[in-house]
């Protein structure tokens, strides 16, 4: 049993590839587990962020700076009473957060954070998750049926007519990357060498980039930019993020195909949307930025570089900590606020002690692909708030414009231009 | 859901098919309690899809009868009454009902009193655009500017604060003048506030002007021609926005405007995306005419010779002025009492709302919101 257990460590292939069950059901938990923090953390940095751009406080009340608002508000929805409309489908009605919850978080099976951090290397792991997450449109509908509501109805039938037309742009631009990972290109597209052998693996994706020595994105210039570009919009509308968020558009259909959803049932739905969010962010990052590979690997070459990137997580919690103890030291000196200060303090300090034991060497190995990913999934999912913060929405018309008029001959284009560019 | 046929059976929805259930055609209630309808306001909408094929406005969730108030009041009593009307621009309500009243009496309230009335309802003005602004944008989606507006309204509110201790139904004007002289400073704060808003109004042009989404979502959405706003009595920004120049601060000037030097924006297409250009540049126009009004204002007394029990001899008068959302008349019957014996106001909101169903027919649900917004109603004017 020890044997099976620590065998896997030294091994390179992910549990799943490696037949390694025990592990694989860690993985799971601790995805599961990172997925619910990450929720909760996006929660409050989105209250925040849109808070600040907006010139307010946000949440401030439910521990220091409102760092426990999250949690009051899962507390909050757990125990409301669960209501479920008299006129309602109750099977489906009932199964539909279920499917939507499902199907988000199953995506992350193939989700590559590491060469062997992911529950399974997939040989067609991009198809699967492309496939799985949009079976989330099925729960989004139910839900909207089964309601037996007008408002849900008509968000639920938006919600699905731009899901899947965002779908094919989103898919085109999919393939115009995948099709790189076995094009070398000629003359000043040429780049490094690789195995040629075209992949849909994540994992082999991400491998792919890492022999040609170019990140998809910066492949083929401009195409791969074009295509994450492409990608980088639809993905905003697959997921129904303003300025897609027509399906809840608040000021038209109070909240679209969920208004008669609440308390658990509701939060399972909006746990689905970010976990969504998270992970089509995750395709983009493993698709054009290099998933788990560190910034400059060429610019920047040799061991000295490597030392230094790999210092990255363990600063950046440093950081983190040194902020929330600044913040901690800027709380009013008040015995009523003693508590929330000791509190942030601690918080400060548990940040300040995951930092200094990110910098001992193995973790530091271990953890610094991770790492990496999370960052770059983190600047899409700051982009999120920013344009929620930033623009007003379409209107369905002009989404269904934008989808099919702009978006969808882009890829194609790319996609046919990508391919000739290759084959030269 | 309750019964909503009786509602539009008069619309003409056009030949239907009758070979097949009538299947497709869809009759939501938008409202009484609806995030984008402004208060209690009812829209009953058919749909075929997206597409708006009617609407009926049901009004009447805030009535609070008003004008019947009145004639159990004295012309005084009733005077804060008016205010709970248009309440995001209540300081404009007074104006009118204090005019009127003086223009019953034959009276005329003294010239610093009328500046002082200028610089309050211009402020008032600004005021009730940025919430017009705020609101509007959030219910096309940009959430950003309604804390804009809102952040620089509240320097507008202070003023009124300072000046007469309320902050919303400021109960600003007394009939024949204004009760309060102007607290010390009063000139240099609406100076500085002045100041103070004028890259504001360029900081919200900037989010939204040249935004992509926002022209798309204006452009083009809700036109109502000239004529049509002229037959259906809409007045105010909607009708400046179709392109007639027309302005009772112009037209028929009253308080201190036929003295202050400012132009009449309009607009050319009649359509959402022009409805804020215009109020856009109100604001500005507005600020305008307040630094003038400071610079000149008089000294003096502010309040005119009026008995301490009115009683305006047997008549009737109509008075309106340009409140922020358009036309606001105040028609007055006296009998020679201490009570009106009639007073049947004609407000702005009301009026313009009988456009929505000409703006949005043929268009997306996406528009009714818009259209609402632009139209800039208050219900709390509309129902009464």
């Amino acid at each position: 049993m020890r044997d099976y257990f620590y065998s896997y460590l030294k091994s390179d292939a992910t549990p799943g590839a490696a037949g390694n069950m025990l592990w694989a059901f860690i993985y799971i938990m601790l995805i599961f587990m990172g997925l619910s923090i990450a929720v909760i953390a996006m929660n409050w940095l989105e209250r925040k962020v849109l808070a600040h751009m907006q010139v307010r406080l946000g949440p401030m009340r439910v521990g220091p700076h409102g760092l426990l608002q999250p949690i009051a508000d899962a507390i909050k929805l757990l125990i409301k009473e669960d209501i479920m409309p008299a006129e309602a489908d109750k099977l489906v009605f009932w199964m539909a957060p279920l499917i939507v919850v499902t199907t988000a978080f199953t995506t992350f099976i193939v989700v590559p954070f590491g060469p062997q951090h992911a529950v399974t290397d997939m040989n067609i792991g991009i198809l699967f998750m492309l496939g799985v997450s949009s079976l989330g449109v099925l729960g989004i509908v139910m839900a909207g049926w089964a309601s037996n509501s007008h408002y849900p109805l008509i968000g639920a039938l938006r919600s699905s007519a731009q899901m899947v037309s965002y779908e094919v742009a989103m898919g085109l631009a999919v393939v115009s990357a995948v099709l790189m990972t076995s094009l070398h290109g000629a003359g000043i597209y040429a780049t490094g060498g690789g195995s040629g052998m075209g992949t849909l693996s994540m994992i082999e994706i991400v491998r792919a980039q890492q022999e040609q020595q170019a990140w998809f994105a910066f492949k083929f210039f401009p195409l791969g930019l074009v295509a994450m570009f492409v990608f980088a919009v639809a993905m905003v509308a697959e997921t129904n993020r303003a300025p897609f968020d027509l399906p809840e558009a608040e000021s038209e259909l109070t909240a679209g195909f969920h208004t008669e959803y609440s308390g658990f049932r509701w939060s399972l739905f909006f746990l689905a949307e970010y976990s969504a969010m998270i992970a089509v962010s995750s395709i983009l990052v493993t698709l054009w930025l290099g998933g788990w590979l560190r910034p400059f690997p060429n610019l920047l070459a040799g061991p000295a570089w490597d030392l230094v990137f790999s210092l990255f997580p363990g600063l950046t919690f440093l950081a983190l900590a040194g902020l929330t103890l600044f913040s901690a030291a800027r709380m009013p000196k008040l015995r009523y606020f003693r508590v929330q200060t000791i509190g942030l303090a601690g918080f400060g300090a548990l940040l300040g002690l995951i930092g200094l034991i990110l910098f001992i060497s193995p973790v530091r190995a271990w953890v610094q692909d991770i790492y990496w990913f999370v960052a770059k999934v983190a600047v899409f999912m700051y982009l999120y708030i920013w344009y929620r913060g930033t623009f007003p929405r379409y209107r369905f018309d002009q989404l269904m414009k934008v989808g099919w008029k702009v978006l969808l001959p882009t890829g194609l284009g790319v996609l046919i231009v990508t391919a000739i560019v290759g084959v030269l | 859901m309750t019964d909503t046929s009786k509602y539009l059976s008069h619309l003409e929805l056009g030949e239907r098919d009758e070979t097949f259930l009538d299947s497709n055609e869809l009759v939501i209630n938008m409202g009484p309690q609806h995030p984008a309808t402004h208060g209690v306001l009812r829209v009953i909408l058919k749909l075929d899809g997206e597409k708006v094929l009617g609407t009926e406005c049901v009004i009447g969730y805030l009535h609070r009868g008003v004008e019947k108030i009145a004639e159990n009041r004295t012309y005084t009593m009733f005077n804060p009454y008016v205010d709970r009307m248009d309440y995001v621009a209540a300081v404009s309500n007074g104006l009118g009902y204090c005019e009127a009243v003086e223009k019953l009496l034959n009276v005329e309230a003294p010239p610093r009193a009328k500046y002082i009335r200028v610089i309050l309802t211009e402020l008032n003005r600004i005021a009730s655009h940025q919430l017009w602004l705020g609101t509007h944008a959030l219910d096309i989606g940009a959430i950003t500017p309604l804390f804009y507006t809102f952040r620089d309204r509240e320097e507008i509110l202070k003023i009124f604060e300072k000046y007469c201790g309320a902050r919303l139904t400021t109960h600003a004007f007394r009939i024949g003048g204004c009760q309060y002289e102007t607290y010390d400073g009063f000139e240099r704060e609406v100076k500085k506030f002045v100041d103070f808003v004028r890259p504001k109004i360029d900081e919200y042009e900037e989010l939204l002007t040249t935004n992509r989404i926002w022209v798309e979502r204006t452009k083009g959405v809700g036109v109502i021609s000239d004529k049509d706003s002229i037959a259906l009595g809409v007045t105010g920004p909607v009708l400046r926005a179709s392109g007639v120049k027309w302005d009772i601060r112009k037209a028929q000037p009253y308080a201190a405007y036929s003295e202050m030097d400012f132009e009449i924006p309009t607009g050319t297409h009649g359509d959402t995306y022009d409805r804020y250009l215009v109020r856009m540049a109100e604001m500005r126009q507005a600020l305008r005419i307040i630094s003038q009004a400071v610079e000149k204002i008089p000294e003096g007394p502010i309040m005119a010779k009026i008995p301490k029990v009115l009683k305006p001899p047997v008549g009737e008068i109509y008075h309106s002025i340009e409140a922020p959302k358009g036309e606001l008349g105040y028609f007055v019957v006296s009998d020679g009492s201490t009570q009106p014996y009639r007073v049947r106001v004609r407000p702005p909101s009301f009026v313009n709302l009988q456009a929505l169903d000409l703006m949005v027919r043929g268009q997306l649900v996406a528009d009714v919101i818009a259209v609402i917004g632009t139209l800039d109603i208050v219900l709390g004017e509309v129902d009464r």
